[in-house]
């Protein structure tokens, strides 16, 4: 890990973050959360110094880290996208909605696209059962998909460049 | 709220996650826009409530006082709406929910079949009000049972009346509400926590999401009242990270009911403080259980620990904590404005009141219903939910998520209940119900679920993290058309040593998903071991495209399309494919015109 590769208003900000909560340890999910929101990602310094800045080890900083599913080590893609393999969509066949996805972009669950565009994850069930499947992308809910048109809403205009 | 009149009416839009994500919040603006437009503003108010459970035909609209129940409209509808049927008094015909066993479109709600055999108590306010204004739920007589339990009664008279009302824990497990309230109010502590336990993690399953949307008040009004009866003066909600509609409702009732004395210090004066605070899961499944979710609010892994001790004695950083789940804490006022008995009457000898249940899967109306306990699995599927999507055959309902298991059609007259589902091999769990038809297979079914146990296993207990990745190993052998007799021996040998000997109930319940479809789908697991067949046509490595000499007329444009060379022929003579070659990635299906070529 390089050193001092966060910037001083970064550290400044991640400090605020933590006495926001009284550098209580106890709130190291939430610290956590606001983190990565300013953030985008927690990568190993952040947690560093999330860890000294709380006075607790950083193996217990990372330890939740790589515990919860929510915390993500590796930056996203400029659209990140996730298909939902909740019961109702499984049964409904996303898992080729995600293989199309896949195959599209050619990236496995967790990667970026080279160009940054797209990242690719899973989630159980955003709550649209009555649209499965579904995925989002940016957040936004995409139903009904169909393997067959995922090419065609990956490649339409929105999310060029 | 007003009470709607033909004067003032009342046009309800579901505010909640599907519909929203169907664009619902457009069309509420549409229709303000027009109501401004035509100067009607004292003719017609535009609500945007949580759920209304019908979520297969979103967005919805409901007109008050008519009723009526205006399906999967569009942005562009709002103007229609109003002016036609609110100013002009006549119905949208096009827009009316249609029946699908008679072809007849249903005028008032209160006919449709989905809606006929629910009987809502915790969904009670869920699409009729406006879940960020708490003067709504107050006008529902929302905040009537805090005020009365801290004025009038001890708190001992108001855990007693939570345990005669019978009112069972609704994350899953099923203890009795009053009795968990009770161990709790004996800890002595001079601080207490009440927590909300709000992540949801069954995949598939909605209920808490659209409570909390929907009626985020009933949890703080609840929430208070154990404060007040084991002696708390503290409340957490632990709500998932996924869920920002719902964390933003929750946050505005807090603020709300802070505002109007209803939280914080001498809450109406009585000399009783409460007040929550909300915390924010991360993704983990594990963290449903108490211990596990108790760990992850003070900011560690989500592992569980052993019981004893019980959260009630020593919980939240060591102090005694009562956890009950979102279903559990907006039963709790009703049960108060209408007392114990009243509660007690609704269900079955030892299930009291309703069960909320989030239907997907192959079924025709997909969404959110609530049903007294003893209704059977038929009802639910057939009449609530209308029957199996597409005119297939039913295959197996899925009840209690990854703990749960899969009934079948022998099963379906089987009362709703706590034991039965048990007793049948499954549980009620937090209310997932997945449908499934003869296009699923079964045995990827249980792959599935193990697949999610194996991903969220927290790994502290090695029955849990070793013993579920080498059934899941095994699954992936039979599915991959590898897999012996032997293997279903070690597959519920394994299951049952995991039953026994796991450290928490996310792992002693994790085998149930095999065991349960072992047991009664075992024809078709003997089915894909002995004879490497898939009756779902879902396991791939079991299937082969083939042509049909008959209906091939030597186009040869499956053979110009195949990745790898497979598809042979003379020019206008039938063709074949050679299964050696064959990658199975389904080009040639997809660029037959004729039909010719099918999987089998």
């Amino acid at each position: 890990m390089e050193k001092n590769s966060i910037s001083c208003a970064a550290v400044a900000k991640i400090k605020e973050i933590c006495q926001a909560h009284n550098n209580d340890a106890g709130e190291l999910i939430n610290i956590l959360h606001e983190t990565q929101n300013t953030f985008g990602y927690l990568p190993k310094d952040v947690q560093a110094l999330v860890a000294r800045t709380l006075g607790i080890p950083a193996t217990r900083v990372n330890g939740v880290v790589s515990f919860y599913a929510f915390f993500t080590e590796k930056p996203k893609g400029k659209h990140p996208i996730s298909v939902c393999l909740g019961t109702a969509c499984y049964v409904r066949g996303s898992e080729k909605v995600l293989d199309e996805v896949k195959k599209v972009l050619g990236i496995e669950v967790g990667e970026t696209t080279p160009d940054g565009v797209f990242s690719l994850d899973c989630l159980r069930c955003v709550g649209a059962c009555g649209l499965a499947p579904v995925m989002t992308i940016d957040g936004k809910v995409y139903g009904n998909v169909d393997p067959k048109n995922v090419r065609k809403i990956l490649e339409s205009e929105e999310f060029k460049g | 709220m007003e009470e709607a009149t033909p004067e003032h009416m009342q046009v309800l839009i579901c505010g909640g996650t599907g519909c929203k994500a169907s664009n619902s919040a457009a069309i509420a603006e549409n229709m303000k826009a027009c109501i401004k437009e035509l100067g009607v503003e004292d003719k017609v108010e535009v609500i945007t409530t949580g759920c209304f459970g019908f979520c297969e035909k979103g967005p919805i609209v409901k007109i008050l006082p008519d009723n009526t129940f205006y399906t999967q409209v569009k942005p562009e509808d709002a103007s229609e709406i109003i002016r036609e049927h609110v100013i002009g008094g006549k119905k949208i015909q096009r827009l009316l929910y249609v029946d699908p066993e008679t072809n007849a479109s249903v005028s008032d709600s209160k006919h449709m079949n989905f809606y006929r055999k629910q009987v809502r108590i915790a969904l009670r306010n869920c699409g009729l009000i406006d879940p960020e204004n708490i003067n709504e739920y107050i006008a529902r007589d929302g905040y009537s049972a805090l005020a009365d339990c801290i004025t009038n009664k001890t708190p001992e008279e108001v855990i007693d009346i939570v345990k005669r009302s019978g009112l069972r824990g609704r994350g899953g497990a099923g203890f009795p509400t009053g009795s968990k309230w009770e161990f709790a109010s004996k800890s002595r502590s001079d601080i207490k926590y009440v927590v909300c336990n709000a992540d949801e993690g069954d995949p598939g399953a909605f209920m808490d999401r659209s409570i909390m949307e929907g009626d985020p008040n009933s949890i703080v009004e609840a929430m208070a009242i154990c404060g007040y009866a084991i002696g708390a003066k503290y409340g957490l909600i632990y709500v998932r990270a996924e869920y920002p509609l719902a964390i933003h409702r929750l946050k505005t009732a807090i603020t709300q009911a802070r505002e109007l004395g209803l939280l914080g210090e001498n809450i109406m004066g009585s000399g009783f403080s409460f007040d929550i605070t909300i915390r924010y899961g991360a993704g983990a499944f594990v963290c449903g259980e108490e211990t596990a979710l108790i760990h992850s609010m003070e900011g560690k892994r989500g592992e569980p620990t052993l019981k004893p001790p019980f959260p009630a004695v020593e919980g939240y950083r060591k102090y005694p904590t009562n956890v009950n789940n979102v279903e559990t804490w907006a039963n709790i006022p009703v049960i108060f404005q209408k007392g114990p008995e009243w509660f007690a009457s609704i269900g079955t000898e030892k299930s009291k009141g309703t069960k909320v249940f989030a239907l997907a899967g192959k079924i025709n109306n997909v969404g959110l219903i609530e049903v007294p306990m003893g209704t059977t699995l038929r009802e639910v599927i057939y009449e609530i939910g209308g029957g199996i999507k597409g005119g297939k055959k039913f295959k197996a309902v899925q009840t209690g998520g990854p703990s749960g298991g899969c009934l079948t059609e022998k099963h379906l007259d089987i009362p709703i209940d706590y034991e039965s589902l048990t007793a049948a091999g499954s549980m009620m769990g937090s209310g997932g119900m997945i449908v499934m038809d003869e296009d699923n297979c079964m045995v990827q079914v249980a792959r599935f679920y193990l697949g999610f146990i194996v991903e969220e296993s927290c790994g502290k207990c090695a029955p849990c993290r070793i013993g579920n990745k080498r059934m899941l190993e095994i699954l992936d052998r039979i599915v991959a058309g590898k897999g012996t007799l032997e293997d279903l021996d070690k597959l519920e040998n394994l299951a049952n040593v995991i039953k026994d000997t796991a450290l928490c109930g996310l792992g002693q319940t994790s085998p149930n998903p095999v065991l349960s479809t072992l047991s009664n789908f075992r024809d078709e697991y003997l089915e894909h071991v002995v004879d490497k067949k898939c009756r779902a046509k879902q396991c791939m490595s079991m299937l082969n495209y083939t042509i049909n000499p008959k209906n091939c007329v030597g186009c040869h444009l499956c053979a110009k399309n195949c990745p790898v060379g497979a598809i042979t022929g003379e020019l206008k003579q039938p063709h074949t494919i050679d299964q050696q070659k064959c990658i199975k990635c389904g080009t040639c299906i997809n660029n037959c015109r004729l039909h010719a070529i099918s999987l089998k």
